[in-house]
């Protein structure tokens, strides 16, 4: 028989690839993995519900609200945006110590940083120490682009315009008279916006870098005036301006003020009554907002929040229950006797 | 050379007036010019380089996708309604864009390079009375062009003469029509005078008045006028540019239409696009998506009105604004479509018409679909409607060609009462006969045809030995048949037959020693046993429909007359003497035994004749022969009467070849659910015999309804009464559901539904019955009979017909149907279903060339479908599933965003996020999920063919699944979003510093959603390559590097405004509760998704989950079983089938084909007035698929 000599040139080529045989893992919802899977991600999810509910527990928070819409606080004297200059107290007392480090809070309501306008009227290169956009902001931030007399302002912009400029200082009450707790207002801002993100321009005096500017309509002092005491906190790397700078993502917010961690209140608030001494300069009636103070110290977890620890207890129950569901559903119906 | 057709561009038939009628005048380019005529320039490409961009551009800007982003990128340019910079928007349509203008611009490279080729083609030209090579483009309208053997046509051209005698010209029309045999034109006498006299030519002022260009290859009318004198002109006259010419030295020819005139460029751009239902679905949908994108802006605008009045106006001491509430909210609604647009992005476009195209790669691709000894590969020539190939319903097959090799081999025979052809081991088993079973050697007859085989032994040994009956069968069978001969080379013998069977039955007498060697009108030669003896023909009774049955009858040398007759069995057996009663029933048996096998049989007998009775007949016949009225009754008559006491010398049986593994596939495909039709052109016994060998035709069936009716009301009954029987109790009136659907609901579809039946039937009607069943107001009837049988066999039918019923059950199924055929006569019925699979590696292209998906072989359909398609479908509404459910679950956290920004468009993402989230962090992934996946491997898809029924019923992605899909994205965008807002809410780091701004809280949100879309896709991966492994763990890698380098210092200081995220990565990551928060959202998105499957394939397991549990089962894959071929001993059966309708017995004794020398052979194409040049076949071709007239009722 004549063996005939095929052309074979179109014959495809034989790899795993081609002709769909890659090695693959196929795994399935099997009984096997599932349940036991969800009986240890139950089982773990409550582990960490409980860490994190108890850790949560132990943080203490104390908020006060100082916004003034009651009439018997004493802030409510300053809720009239006319009056400048007011000052108004909040009294509190501890009845433990409130361990330390103790942060110190500033915390608004029902304000709109998540605006989409608002959260981009700023200039990033104007506070990256750019001395062209001193002189030409970009049009996102107008209206605080230039002021009436086409003065450009620095820095510009809604966001830097709406400063919160409330001023606190705390006293405890020994024996009658007000001990002043010391703030320190260092480091409260990220290092990343410190360091990298808001510079200053290099000009001495600072002074100098803002001439032909004005500062924004709101502002009592202009940015190179803000720390005066302290060269490596004023302008645009002043730490609460930078705490403001950094938008909050949610209408409900609070932002770090102060920490208290210097002399007898290294170890926190020592039980006893308090004064906090209001400069009430920051107008949120108009709009329905609120202000408060808030005392918090921290855990690993970060401030006080209770939901995260229900939900993984909430989620863990569910997960284990969902298990004997299945088990019981899979006892009953076990998969396939048919075939 | 086929590629021709396919690559000629849109440009064709483009005419600001419309011409009525053509003149020209030869010679006279003035006159000719004058009309302006386009001349044979050809241009397919579409852009030069000035005009690309432009062009291409506008083109690409027109298709809707292109536009909507456009309309986007312009919205963006307005700063009041920007809500995200311009780069989102830009990168990914430059990429699209660039990505299409490349492919483009590099097709179009190729059609101007063909373009370049073709016009700079040379062609002699007769210019002012010389020959002058010019180029083609140059040829003008009127110009008279010199054409020489194996050149092109160049353009159509009227035929004015050539080298050959009677002024014929053979050409080849392989890549007009993909017919590869030659065609005979013939150029009218009075011009064939010119010869190739240069003289005469260039005087010829012959004028032409004929049709405009138009698109009709086998139409031409028009006159030609010369010398006062009108001739008329047909299609015989012209060449067609595209074609070639053949056997012929040289020809001329008169330019009639040139370049974009020709019929060929008239005829291309003509193709229809088909599109899948997933596509039609897909537009739906995204038209929906479209208008819940305006329902959530409606309501985010309206949202932002009342916070713009409530809220905004009284925090303009820190925000001021410039426009009132209702403006601000009609700002708002363009800021959140452009912020939305997300559901619809452009990558699903792009990312499906990659799916399609890998997926055709893997046809293309597949060895096992690859046919070695044609060295014919699959090809998948459209690339967009892989996922349809799983959705199939209805097949609808040709026969010849596609089920059958159209190769006849003689198998068996029974001669005498004795059966050969079958194999025996010793114990007396009957051994299968394959490839390599041993075969007969033939070597002792030097004129035997090498190519035949067969595997019985004893037969040669019976007929060497000179067993009077087996010699006499042989004789019998080299005897009675029309076939014609021809010796090219002395002893290498080439039989012309008329039909398939018997050419088999004349070789395999050639092959046993009796070898048909010549004919004239009177005498038939053969050489018997190596003894040349001539034999005198003194009539053929010839084969028709009724008598079922030729005869011949001769006398031989020695002076004894002889009539042998074959024909079907039981017309044979109602003829015969008595005498033979026991060898009949022995040979019965061993009819039933063949027919059950499928094989063709015929029954074979033979009568001496008295010499004087043969005189007396012999002048009968001519009488009648002559006679004017009723010849034909009176001719059936004398026929019938020397037809009779015949001695039966036994039966043939020919198979008719199936292709390999037809009855296999056949048997898979219908356990697939796929219900499939036969039509044909074959004769109704040849359709029904088919039918019952590739088991499509059972015993078992309850009944075979057979509708062959004259008229209408016939039919209508026949058809009534095959349905009631089925459904005795059924409703008389169709079940039908009227619906709408398509765009904005405009078709308006009938559906008539599924009937139950119990049992299984089978319906055969013919073409003229059909005819009459496709009327407006019959063909719901005949879709409902036809629809509850299992098999559908229409025979006779014409190729409108194919494509008419393939229309039917388009329009009243709602179902899927792929035609598959071979032939020029399968096209219509290609291109009217959903899908069309062509055969190729075999003669005719056409088929091919006007289909979706052609290979070699019938059987890889099954791969094709079951696993090609099964998997196309499967892993396009996978990705689609998964790619709405990713794009829907990114866009509603925004939307959810909205009541915590003061619906101020604000994105809830980072701007490069939402950018790079479908182009760079998912887009691997899920193509590598919808290229790779699969549930279960190959073997195993062809194990549980039940397996493809989902894709039929659109299970896996229909509006229900893109509703649950929704659903199920609103769960997951809420626990996004909600989850990390509640679990931030109020929170800082444990450093006491802030952890809530917008960037930390972006960050985290995105990175949940990566998390957990990535997660999902892993649930829905079934099949983990390594790909999928490496694209999916290297996108959330690639993510965070992407993140970390873009936060990082450098970035910052480089592109400060781009990159304002700085450090956000570094701050937020470090965070203990940030990880919390990210696996606390993933296990709520995941978990619910495992235990609802978990549960569902528990209580609801679909055959799908089956079929996997199964493989886990059992890994080590149990071996096939061996398949039987069932053998059918039943009831009595005729397996009489023979392919040709009508023989030609009068013209082999009218002596009129006979008039050839060897040399001229082609010339018998060119008398058209015979019918036999109308009915020639090639070789071995039926001549019973070649295209009827429609048939009209």
């Amino acid at each position: 028989m004549m063996k005939e000599e095929l052309e074979t040139t179109n014959r495809p080529d034989n790899t795993a690839f081609t002709q769909q045989r890659l090695p693959a893992w196929q795994p399935m919802l099997s009984a096997g993995i599932v349940i036991p899977g969800f009986v240890l991600i139950g089982l773990a999810f409550i582990g960490i519900g409980v860490a994190l509910f108890i850790t949560s527990q132990n943080i203490t928070v104390l908020e006060k609200d100082y916004t003034g819409v009651e009439t018997t606080s004493d802030c409510y004297k300053c809720s009239n945006p006319s009056d400048k200059n007011c000052t108004c107290k909040l009294e509190f007392s501890l009845s433990t110590l409130f361990e330390g480090p103790v942060f110190f809070y500033y915390g608004l309501s029902n304000y709109f940083q998540s605006q989409r306008s608002y959260g981009a009227s700023k200039d990033e290169y104007q506070l990256s120490g750019d001395l062209d956009y001193f002189k030409t902001p970009i049009s996102a931030c107008s209206p605080y682009q230039y002021d009436a007399n086409q003065n450009p302002i620095v820095p510009c912009g809604s966001l830097a315009n709406s400063m919160f400029n409330d001023t606190f200082k705390l006293y405890q009450i020994v024996n009658g008279t007000k001990k002043l707790v010391p703030f320190d207002g260092k480091g409260i801002a990220w290092w990343t916006d410190y360091n990298i993100k808001y510079r200053n321009p290099s000009v001495t005096p600072l002074k100098n870098a803002f001439n032909g500017t004005v500062k924004p309509s709101f502002w009592s002092k202009p940015a190179y005036e803000l720390d005066t005491s302290d060269p490596s906190n004023n302008g645009f790397v002043n730490q609460d301006f930078l705490v403001w700078m950094r938008r909050a993502a949610l209408p409900d917010f609070r932002k770090l003020y102060r920490r208290i961690t210097e002399g007898d209140y290294a170890r926190g608030l020592p039980a006893g009554n308090y004064s906090l001494e209001i400069a009430y300069n920051y107008p949120v009636l108009s709009f329905g907002g609120r202000k408060k103070v808030v005392f918090s110290n921290v855990s690993w977890m970060g401030g006080k929040n209770q939901f995260l620890g229900i939900a993984y207890l909430v989620v863990g129950s569910l997960c284990v229950v969902m298990s004997m569901v299945m088990l019981i559903v899979y006892a009953k119906f076990k998969f396939p006797e048919d075939d | 050379m086929g590629s021709l057709l396919s690559r000629l561009g849109l440009e064709c038939g483009r005419k600001a007036v419309k011409e009525e009628e053509r003149h020209l005048r030869a010679n006279d380019r003035e006159l000719n010019l004058s009309y302006k005529y386009s001349d044979n320039a050809i241009k397919t490409s579409k852009y030069n380089i000035f005009t690309f961009l432009p062009l291409n551009l506008f083109e690409q800007f027109q298709r809707l996708a292109n536009a909507y982003f456009l309309f986007l990128l312009c919205l963006q340019s307005i700063p009041e309604v920007s809500s995200l910079p311009w780069y989102t928007t830009v990168v990914p349509l430059v990429l699209v864009l660039s990505m299409t203008m490349a492919k483009d611009g590099s097709d179009d490279m190729n059609r101007h390079r063909c373009d370049k080729q073709v016009n700079n083609r040379q062609v002699e030209v007769l210019v002012e009375g010389e020959l002058q090579s010019e180029k083609w483009m140059d040829v003008q309208v009127g110009d008279i062009v010199k054409l020489e053997n194996n050149q092109f046509v160049t353009a159509d051209l009227l035929l004015l003469s050539s080298s050959e005698p009677l002024n014929l010209v053979y050409i080849e029309t392989a890549e007009l029509d993909g017919e590869t045999n030659l065609k005979v034109k013939q150029a009218l006498t009075v011009t064939g005078k010119l010869e190739d006299s240069v003289e005469k030519l260039a005087n010829f002022n012959g004028e032409v008045r004929c049709e405009p260009p138009n698109n009709r290859l086998d139409k031409f009318t028009g006159t030609l006028t010369l010398k006062g004198e009108t001739y008329s002109l047909d299609n015989e006259r012209i060449l067609l540019r595209g074609c070639t010419l053949r056997n012929t030295q040289w020809c001329f020819g008169l330019v009639i239409f040139g370049g974009p005139d020709t019929k060929l460029m008239q005829n291309c751009g003509r193709t229809t696009f088909k599109r899948t239902s997933i596509d039609r679905l897909m537009n739906v949908l995204v038209l929906s998506i479209f208008g819940f994108l305006m329902i959530m802006c409606l309501i985010l605008a309206i949202g932002n009105g009342i916070w713009e009045y409530q809220e905004g106006s009284k925090f303009a001491a820190f925000l001021p604004k410039g426009v009132n509430a209702p403006f601000s909210a009609f700002l708002t609604f363009w800021s959140y479509v452009i912020i939305l647009n997300t559901v619809v992005p452009i990558s699903l476009y792009v990312s499906v018409e990659i799916i399609r195209l890998g997926n055709s790669f893997y046809i293309n691709w597949d060895r096992k679909m690859y046919y070695p000894k044609n060295d014919t590969p699959a090809e998948a020539r459209t690339t967009t409607l892989n996922e349809e190939l799983g959705q199939i319903k209805y097949i609808f097959s040709d026969k010849t060609g596609t089920l059958t090799q159209n190769v006849m081999t003689f198998n068996k025979c029974s001669i005498n009462g004795k059966a050969y052809g079958e194999l025996l081991d010793f114990s007396g088993q009957r051994v299968e006969i394959n490839e390599k079973t041993e075969k007969v050697d033939f070597s002792w007859n030097n004129l035997a045809d090498p190519k035949f085989c067969f595997h019985d032994n004893s037969l040669v040994e019976v007929v060497r030995e000179g067993n009077p009956e087996v010699q006499a069968f042989f004789r019998l069978l080299s005897l009675c048949h029309t076939v014609m001969p021809e010796e090219k080379k002395e002893g290498e013998l080439y039989y012309q037959a008329q039909s398939p069977d018997e050419g088999a039955l004349v070789t395999a007498a050639r092959n046993f020693g009796f070898v048909f060697r010549s004919r004239t009108p009177e005498s038939i030669t053969v050489v018997e046993m190596g003894e040349l003896v001539t034999y005198e023909l003194l009539a053929v009774l010839d084969f028709n429909n009724v008598r079922k049955r030729m005869s011949v009858i001769v006398r031989s040398p020695e002076g004894k007359l002889t009539l042998y007759c074959k024909g079907a069995d039981t017309i044979i057996f109602e003829r015969l003497n008595p005498s033979c009663s026991n060898l009949t029933e022995v040979t019965t048996l061993h009819l039933n035994e063949f027919a059950g096998e499928g094989l063709r049989t015929l029954a074979l007998a033979y009568k001496d004749i008295d010499p004087e009775y043969m005189e007396d007949w012999k002048l009968r016949h001519h009488v009648a022969n002559t006679a004017m009225d009723e010849r034909e009754e009176k001719l059936d008559a004398l026929y019938e009467e020397i037809e009779k006491g015949l001695l039966l010398l036994g039966s043939t049986a020919v198979e008719d070849k199936l292709q390999d593994g037809v009855p296999q596939t056949i048997e898979q495909l219908s356990k697939a659910d796929i219900k499939i039709w036969v039509l044909t052109g074959d004769k109704q016994e040849t359709a029904e015999n088919i039918g019952y060998s590739c088991n499509m035709l059972r015993e078992e069936m309850n009944e075979v309804f057979i509708v062959s009716a004259n008229t209408s009301e016939e039919v209508r009954k026949e058809l009534q009464t095959a349905r009631r029987k089925m459904t005795p109790d059924g409703t008389e009136e169709p079940t039908v559901k009227k619906s709408r659907s398509g765009l904005f609901c405009l078709q308006k579809t009938e559906t008539v539904a599924d009937e139950p039946v119990n049992g299984e039937y089978a319906m055969v009607i013919n073409g003229h019955s059909l005819a009459f069943a496709l009327e407006k107001d019959m063909e719901i009837e005949l879709l409902r009979t036809a629809c509850m049988c299992q098999t559908v066999i229409c025979c006779r039918v014409t190729p409108l017909q194919k494509a008419q019923v393939v229309e039917l059950v388009k329009k009243y199924k709602q179902a899927v149907t792929l035609a598959i055929g071979d032939g020029a006569n399968d096209v219509s019925m290609i291109k009217a279903a959903h899908i069309g699979v062509g055969i190729s590696g075999q003669e005719g292209m056409q088929a091919v060339l006007s289909s979706d998906y052609s290979f070699a072989q019938f059987r890889y359909l099954q791969r094709l479908l079951l696993v090609h398609g099964r998997w196309s479908y499967l892993r396009m509404c996978k990705f689609l599933r998964y790619f709405f459910y990713k794009n829907f679950t990114f866009t509603f956290v925004h939307f959810w965003y909205g009541f915590f920004c003061g619906f101020s468009a604000q994105t809830v993402f980072d701007e490069w996020f939402i950018t790079l989230f479908n182009l760079v962090y998912t887009a691997l992934p899920v193509l590598s999920l919808s290229l790779f996946d699969q549930d279960v491997n190959d073997w195993w898809s062809f194990q549980y063919p039940q397996l493809y029924t989902p894709g039929q019923l659109n299970q896996y992605f229909s509006k229900r699944a893109f509703v649950y899909t929704v659903l199920h994205s609103g769960y997951s965008s809420l626990v996004l979003f909600f989850i990390p807002w509640a679990a931030m809410y109020d929170t800082v780091r444990d450093d006491g510093k802030e952890i809530v701004d917008y960037q930390s809280f972006a960050l985290l949100a995105q990175t949940c959603l990566l998390i957990a879309v990535s997660i999902q896709l892993g649930l829905d991966t079934h099949y983990w390559t390594a790909m999928n492994q490496f694209f999916l763990w290297g996108s959330l890698s690639v993510y965070f590097a992407v993140i970390f380098t873009m936060y990082s210092n450098g970035m910052f200081l480089t592109l400060t405004s781009s990159f304002p995220f700085i450090g956000t990565a570094r701050n937020s990551l470090n965070q203990p509760n940030v990880w919390l928060t990210m696996l606390l959202t993933s296990v709520l998105c995941v978990l619910p998704v495992v235990a609802y499957r978990f549960l569902r394939i528990l209580l609801w397991p679909t055959i799908n989950d089956k079929v996997r549990y199964k493989v886990r089962q059992d890994k080590v894959l149990p071996p096939t079983p061996r398949r039987v071929q069932a053998r059918r001993t039943s009831t009595r059966r005729s397996g009489y089938a023979f392919s040709h309708a009508q023989g030609y017995g009068d013209l082999v004794t009218s002596g009129k084909f006979l008039r050839r020398t060897p040399k001229s052979r082609p010339a018998l194409f060119s008398q058209t007035d015979s019918p036999l040049a109308q009915t020639q076949p090639q070789f071995y071709r039926t001549i019973s698929e070649r295209e009827e007239p429609p048939l009209s009722p």
